[in-house]
């Protein structure tokens, strides 16, 4: 089969490219310029899926975005790629489709049970049973999920590239239709920097799929001039592929393009998909219109096709969507359709209108084309198994809402659908614009933008050409001037089309059933019986359902929505909302704007999560910080741990060494010799100014005005709710200098915090505060041979009392400038070097060269803890979890009495100061050898299972090469009054006894510190 | 993404910068004198308007200059900036929900 | 009298077309007067309403809702069910909420498809892996069911991880709750209603609060869309406008009310059969029975309610699914909305009695209300018909942003050295 039913010419697409591909394993051809949905219909495919719910035969039901039905799954493996719309999916060589939701075959699906037992499972029948008995519900709930989904995951992988660009512009157009091309030349003519997007591959919108005239000439010969204005000008870009997804703040949208979609080999260079994210000074909405269709019995069978979209597969795409057709409308606009399709060599079997008296030029050119049209007549049935075979019609009465006599049957294999259109005004309500309903043309259409929106066109609810072109020019004119740019030169000549004006229509939400022997009245006749009229294809919502919600008390139209589901298909009910909507009205009685209008949420159109992800994947999903020295540590093979953003050396395994057997090493060597640690990371603050000092005694608990220049001192730093924030090392450089310390992962909030009260609260300080942290690459040395070494690279006078601990010095270390810092993290003689960044690999080089006499030992931040741990040093985030105050970690010595700080008075607050509140305090374990693990949580008495009433928890523990034992801080509740007791810690399978002690154990008095 | 104008760099995106929450709120002089429930206000009540709200932001990824704004914070509209220091300006403080 | 919902009434009345189902619940006019009324129709309040009609025998009660039931969070979240916190406080508040969820479905004769399918907690450092262990540990303590997985058991449970170890956020370990899972948003609302309704209280839609008379510090009545309502008690359980009704009875809260951005892919057939949470990425995800994918996304950092949220933290949190299930990056974003979450300074919440005598506030459950839903309204319930709180909710009281008396959930984030 050969495209048999492709017609001999017209359309867009390439005759002399013809392309190959495949669906559900069988080959066929098309032409380049096909969608995959039109390409199905040249070889007269038309059934291409099964139904969400009943598994009902469906067929291609549109020619767009707003497709319910024809989904498909296409690709392989990685590159698999589940509910893509064949109407939207664009041809290529080798491009392979399977429909889904089907077993074993789409002719033949086992699902379609579900449709025989329909009545069994109305809307929501999964609230009302089963609940019996409970444990079975997650079985039948298994069941229910494989029944439900689409189509299938990407299997691994996804190989491709995605991307993301920023873009302004003074206007943005969106829609490349009439309207869209008129706003687009008219702005940029005023100079305007203009963006112009369409989804479709081409632009030109609706006239792509039209037979219309644009000043007596064809209507693409006007949209080929327009595009040829728009390149030419440099502030005009033309996106095509791409949609306009989402209308965020202030003017900012996220456009999203398939950039390589289309293609059957992408080039290597090109990403797969881009997000654009646009910040636009004014935003002109020509979005179009999409056609409804019309709720009645059987709307659902393969070759049930909106109107609209028959004009375009005849006119675009060069295909005869039918051999004999039927078209149903409530108004002018499917008499084209009929022409169109007439004119393509389709017989018209019937016109159905639902109109008893239709009159004007459609009507006029009908009758002049012999089509026959049956007015006052609806269609009560269809019939066909995977294709439409025959409609039955019947007269309908003058209320609409009850057939006379019994129906007739007339044969198709198309049915044209045309139910009046809905404007696209979901932009406009994602940028919060009020829609208004519009009586005449039956439809929800802009009101009051609340963000610098235009609209105009089919999406503002002038469907005729004329009127497009019309207001695309203001529309576009007005963005422009509003966006500062005036009209330059003579006013141009109005393009000029026809226009047919509003489309005179007998608006019925829901037509009647058929009559059956014995009804009286039937409208009564309960929904549901004697076939199913569809609300929303994809979901699978009938008429019945949308009755069910109602009378079952769902009245607001979210939970109708909710409970049926109508509209939350991947279509997001494109074709069915309005028509629920108007179901509920009639419902109700009353208009159809008393029902309100359902969110219409971005995107559009669902959009890929690579995009999004853009390539802030795998090493860019967030930064990784390194050190200067981090080279170095890679080629010592160091385990590193991710501690914030910073990669930091865990341990250096030796030889096989484990995480244990490193540490072990590391910390003796530490306490034996000279261990090195490349303490760069640590956040550095340069605070300078002559309120230095003051500033830091409103920062830190404790009091800075006397200390000498050259000294440093510990600061605790609270929030101001009393809470332990950050702790560091703090120096006195200069009489108005200091430089400040902070932990690693503290680094970038404690500067907005100092920053925060600096400016905020005491803008009279004169104070600077300047980030250091990567200007200086810290080494730090520890151990009984670290003075010895490092008296190796300097002059200065080293010695316990000429250096003494928690001093500093500016000098020079192996040549380099740099500051010296007598401290200790570790409970050894420290020292802390800062060079500059540049030049901290140089040194640590030279160190480990010179150190290799001392077997100086590069030390990670495991080995670091176990050293600070056995002193008993806390670290902040490990100690402290935004709970804990320095009463609580027994640091009163540290808390000035004199002087306000941030947080002093949270302080003294009455939950602050109990005596049961969590200390810190160290645990000895009764077996020596057990290690607890961080976290465990301690209990004061054992019980044979749980609940087991905790105090407290384990916060670092470690086995201590230097004690010989197992060592731990924890905070326990009432902690300082339990040491010498005996409390518990129970783990899986057993329970470790631990004796509260100080949190100390090693060196109390601090000598080797000083030494 | 809203559009902040920052008082001292101009028009900039939101993700340039961070919240602060209300404005105007000072710290008190005599901390030791207040009641727990005067504290506790000071430290964790915050004004949470529906409709204008003035509000602190700083320029975080940028100048680093904190300022302030009144903002709908239901139509996110940002009807002034001014700096730290300055007074609200007189607003129009009509806002729809 | 309602009739039960079951295989058989499904039957019945598919015979008749379904033309027979009655009203899931009445939507009366409001009576002049009430014993208790709640203000907000969300799953928090009409759970409220139903445990104190079917604990306390307080019948006369109206819920009054400004839109429609379960219109806001309750119908907007991301539907997960845990109970693994680490402060005792608030483990066995979310511990009762989670029994509570269990016999859900039989309780309220609706089926609100709570799916005890597993919530994954992942953790991608060592402060992570210690933190995620102190939890485990608190939770077994408390006898809420937890448990650790190595990667390799990460893998077992949920083979669509990616775990490669070179990752910019590598695996390294993640708590499991069995028990934990999701929930039917909605019908966790309309089940509530359904049985409240049934148990005599009315339920009162678009009907919103005006104002509260309140004389001698005592609550007197509520003014409403439809009318003035009198009554001897009132509970305010409306997140998102929680401020907004406690300035009108004249106290302040301290919470910020955020926006909050959750998304769902296209339906796909299933491919996750458990709920994974990482907190270091700020991602949350399931699949739904129709096969949605249900992504939860971080908070927008300022007050807003215009319940929509910024593109970046839609990035953020996709980037992190990405990177988290490398086949997901062809999945497409098919609806993203916002709603608005009160949040705490503690980031627990309030379950309280306010100045107001015969005025209690239920508050301020940040991104995590809807797991406690059963739980809140039944202690909830509690307090208002005894006028004192239940030993759960009793360290959830408003002042203890004046005490000192924190349960920090959000503390234990900070990071190490």
């Amino acid at each position: 089969m050969a495209q048999d039913f492709r017609l001999p010419d017209g359309g867009r697409i390439d005759r002399s490219k013809p392309v190959s591909f495949r669906f559900d394993g069988k080959s066929y051809q098309g032409f380049k310029g096909d969608s995959l949905a039109s390409a199905l219909l040249a070889n007269g495919v038309h059934l291409v899926g099964r139904s969400f719910k009943y598994h009902r035969p469906r067929g291609i039901f549109s020619a767009g975005v707003e497709e319910p039905n024809a989904l498909v799954q296409l690709g392989r493996g990685a590159r698999s790629e589940p509910n893509i719309r064949a109407t939207q999916a664009e041809l290529f060589e080798g491009l392979e489709a399977r429909s889904q939701n089907r077993w074993p075959s789409l002719e033949y699906d086992i699902g379609e049970v579900n449709s025989l037992a329909s009545r069994l499972i109305p809307a929501g029948f999964y609230y009302k049973t089963f609940m019996w008995p409970a444990a079975l519900w997650e079985r039948y709930e298994y069941v229910i999920r494989r029944a439900a989904g689409l189509g299938k995951a990407p299997e691994g992988r996804d190989p491709d590239r995605y991307d993301k660009t920023h873009a302004h512009c003074d206007v943005l157009v969106v829609g490349a239709g009439p309207a869209g091309l008129a706003a687009a030349l008219a702005a940029a003519r005023a100079g305007a920097r203009v963006v112009l997007a369409d989804e479709q591959a081409e632009p030109g919108g609706a006239l792509l799929g039209l037979a219309e005239e644009i000043d007596g000439k064809p209507a693409l010969d006007w949209v080929a001039a327009a595009l040829a204005e728009l390149e030419k000008n440099d502030d005009v870009r033309v996106l095509t592929r791409t949609t306009v997804s989402s209308f965020y703040d202030h003017g900012y949208l996220a456009l999203f393009e398939r950039v390589t979609d289309h293609l059957a080999q992408p080039p290597e260079a090109l990403p797969r998909h881009r997000l654009w994210k646009l910040r636009a000074k004014q935003v002109v909405l020509a979005a179009g219109a999409i056609e409804r269709p019309l709720v009645f019995t059987g709307n659902d069978r393969p070759g049930v096709m909106l109107a609209g979209a028959c004009r375009t597969y005849v006119k675009r795409y060069g295909v005869r969507p039918g051999k004999r057709a039927v078209v149903f409308t409530n108004n002018d606009s499917g008499y084209g359709a009929a022409l169109d399709l007439q004119a393509a060599g389709v017989t018209i079997a019937g016109i159905v209108d639902l109109r008893p008296d239709p009159e004007g030029p459609c009507s006029e050119a009908a009758e002049a084309a012999r089509l026959p049209v049956l007015p006052a007549q609806t269609i009560v049935g269809t019939e066909g198994r995977n294709r439409i075979s025959a409609v039955k019609i019947a007269r309908l009465n003058d209320a609409g809402d009850a057939v006379l006599g019994e129906a007739e049957r007339l044969d198709c294999d198309l049915l044209a659908v045309a139910g009046g259109w809905n404007p696209t005004v979901h932009l406009f309500s994602q940028a919060k614009g009020s829609l208004k309903w519009d009586p005449e043309l039956a439809c929800y259409v802009p009101d009051e933008p609340r963000q610098a929106v235009l609209c105009a066109g089919a999406c503002n609810g002038a469907f005729g050409l004329q009127s497009c072109l019309k207001q695309g020019t203001e529309a576009g004119a007005k963005a422009a001037a509003e966006a500062g740019f005036k009209a330059k030169g003579g006013r141009r000549k109005q393009p000029k089309a026809g226009d047919q004006g509003p489309l005179p229509a007998r608006w019925l939400w829901k037509l009647p059933p058929a009559k059956k022997p014995g009804d009286k009245g039937l409208a009564d006749r309960p929904a549901g019986q004697g076939g199913k009229a569809f609300v929303d294809l994809q979901n699978d919502v009938t008429a019945a359902d949308l009755a069910l919600a109602l009378r079952e008390g769902y009245r607001s139209i979210e939970h109708v929505k909710r409970y049926t589901t109508t509209g939350m298909g991947t279509d997001q009910g494109k074709t069915s909302n309005v028509n629920a909507i108007g179901l509920v009205a009639d419902h109700f009685g009353v208009p159809l704007p008393a029902v309100g209008v359902t969110t219409f949420r971005p995107p559009y159109t669902p959009v890929s999560f690579g995009a999004y992800a853009g390539r802030d994947l795998d090493d860019l999903l967030d930064p990784v910080r390194k050190t200067p020295i981090h080279a170095w540590h890679e080629q010592a093979g160091a385990a590193f741990e991710d501690v914030g953003q910073w990669r930091r050396p865990w341990y250096y395994p030796r030889g096989g060494e484990d995480l244990h057997a490193a540490v072990n090493r590391e910390v003796l060597a530490c306490r034996e010799s000279i261990g090195i640690l490349d303490a760069s990371t640590l956040g550095k603050i340069d605070i300078q100014g002559p309120d230095a000092a003051e500033f830091l005694n409103r920062i830190y608990t404790n009091a800075w005005s006397k200390l000498e220049v050259g000294r440093c001192r510990y600061g605790l730093m609270l929030g101001e709710d009393g809470m332990v924030m950050d702790d560091g090392v703090t120096s006195r450089l200069g009489e108005t200098h200091f430089l400040m310390t902070t932990t690693t992962g503290n680094a970038a909030p404690v500067l907005a915090h100092l920053e925060e009260w600096l400016q905020t609260e005491w803008p009279e300080l004169k104070v600077h505060l300047t980030s250091v942290t990567e200007q200086f690459a810290t080494l730090s040395l520890s151990g009984p041979n670290a003075r010895r070494l490092l008296s190796e690279f300097t002059e200065l006078d080293l010695s316990p009392n000429a250096f003494p601990h928690m001093t500093l010095a500016e000098t020079e270390v192996g040549g380099i400038p740099a500051r010296i810092f007598r401290v200790s993290f570790t409970g050894e003689a420290g020292y802390e070097i800062n060079v500059p960044a540049s030049r901290g690999l140089a040194l640590w080089q030279a160190v480990m060269a010179a150190g290799a006499k001392y077997n100086i030992t590069p030390f990670g931040t495991e080995a670091m803890h176990v050293l600070r741990a056995e002193k008993g040093y806390i670290i902040v985030g490990q100690e402290t979890d935004g709970s804990v105050n320095p009463h609580d970690l027994g640091m009163d010595w540290i808390v000035s009495k004199k002087k306000d700080f941030i947080g002093k008075r949270s302080l003294t607050r009455a939950d602050m100061d109990k005596p049961d509140r969590k200390q810190l305090v160290g645990l000895l374990t009764e077996d020596i050898d057990a290690v607890l693990p961080e976290g465990a949580q301690l209990v004061e008495h054992l019980r044979d299972k749980p609940p087991m009433t905790m105090i407290g928890h384990v916060s670092s523990s470690y086995h201590s090469p230097n004690i010989g034992r197992s060592i731990a801080l924890a905070l326990v509740k009432g902690g300082r009054a339990r040491i010498g007791h005996t409390i518990h810690a129970p783990l899986e399978g057993k329970t470790l006894a631990c004796k509260v002690t100080e949190p100390i154990f090693f060196d109390p008095t601090g000598e080797r510190l000083r030494g | 993404m809203l559009l902040i104008v920052c008082p001292w760099c101009g028009p900039r995106d939101e993700s340039e910068f961070s919240y602060g929450g209300e404005a105007h709120i000072a710290r008190p002089k005599n901390p030791e004198k207040l009641s727990d429930e005067k504290w506790g206000d000071y430290v964790f009540m915050r004004a949470n308007t529906k409709g204008v709200l003035l509000e602190r932001w700083v320029h975080s990824h940028g100048c680093g200059r904190w300022f302030n704004v009144a903002r709908d914070t239901v139509s996110y509209r940002i009807l002034a900036v001014y700096r730290m220091g300055e007074k609200p300006p007189k607003l129009d403080k009509t806002t729809y929900v | 009298m309602t009739p039960r919902y079951s295989i058989f009434s499904l039957l019945r009345n598919a015979a008749s077309y379904h033309q027979d189902w009655p009203e899931a619940w009445r939507s009366p006019e409001p009576k002049p007067s009430y014993e208790v009324v709640i203000v907000g129709g969300g799953g928090h309040g009409l759970a409220t309403a139903y445990y104190l009609a079917k604990e306390h025998g307080i019948t006369d009660v109206a819920v009054i809702e400004r839109g429609w039931l379960g219109g806001g969070n309750t119908g907007r979240n991301t539907t997960i069910v845990r109970s693994n916190y680490l402060w005792d406080e608030s483990a066995q508040l979310y511990e009762h909420a989670l029994k509570l969820w269990e016999g859900l479905s039989q309780d309220l004769n609706y089926n609100v498809m709570f799916s005890q399918r597993g919530v994954m907690n992942l953790a991608h450092n060592q402060h992570d892996l210690r933190e995620l262990n102190r939890r485990v540990s608190a939770n077994r303590l408390n006898g809420v069911d937890s448990e650790f997985l190595t990667p390799a058991q990460i893998k077992a449970f949920c083979p669509i991880i990616d775990l490669r170890e070179q990752g910019r956020y590598p695996v390294l370990g993640a708590s499991l709750q069995r028990r934990g899972g999701t929930a039917r948003h909605d019908a966790v609302a309309w089940g509530y209603a359904r049985a409240a309704d049934a148990r005599g209280v009315d339920i009162i839609q678009e009907c919103p609060v005006e104002g509260f008379d309140i004389e001698d510090g005592k609550i007197r009545a509520v003014r409403t869309g439809k009318g003035r309502i009198e009554a001897r008690k009132v509970g305010i359980v409306v997140a998102g406008h929680s401020s907004v009704l406690a300035e009108q009875a004249g106290f302040r809260l301290p919470v910020q009310s955020l926006p909050l951005q959750a998304l769902v892919s296209e339906p796909i057939k299933p491919i996750l059969d458990t709920v994974v949470m990482s907190n270091a990425v700020h991602a949350y995800i399931s699949q739904s029975d129709k096969g949605e994918l249900v992504i939860g996304a971080g908070v927008d950092h300022y007050v807003g309610y215009g319940q929509r949220g910024g593109i970046a933290v839609t990035e953020e949190t996709l980037a992190a699914i990405c990177e988290l299930f490398p086949m997901f990056r062809r999945m497409r974003m098919l609806r993203l909305w916002g709603g608005i979450v009160d949040v705490c300074p503690d980031a627990s919440p309030i379950l309280s009695k306010t100045p107001v005598e015969g005025l209690y506030i239920n508050c301020g459950w940040g991104t995590g209300g809807f797991k406690a839903t059963p739980g809140s309204g039944h202690v909830f319930a509690h307090t208002i018909a005894r006028d004192e709180p239940h030993a759960l909710n009793a360290p959830f009281k408003l002042d203890r942003f004046h005490s000192g008396f924190l349960i920090d959930e959000h503390g234990a984030a900070a990071v190490a050295h």
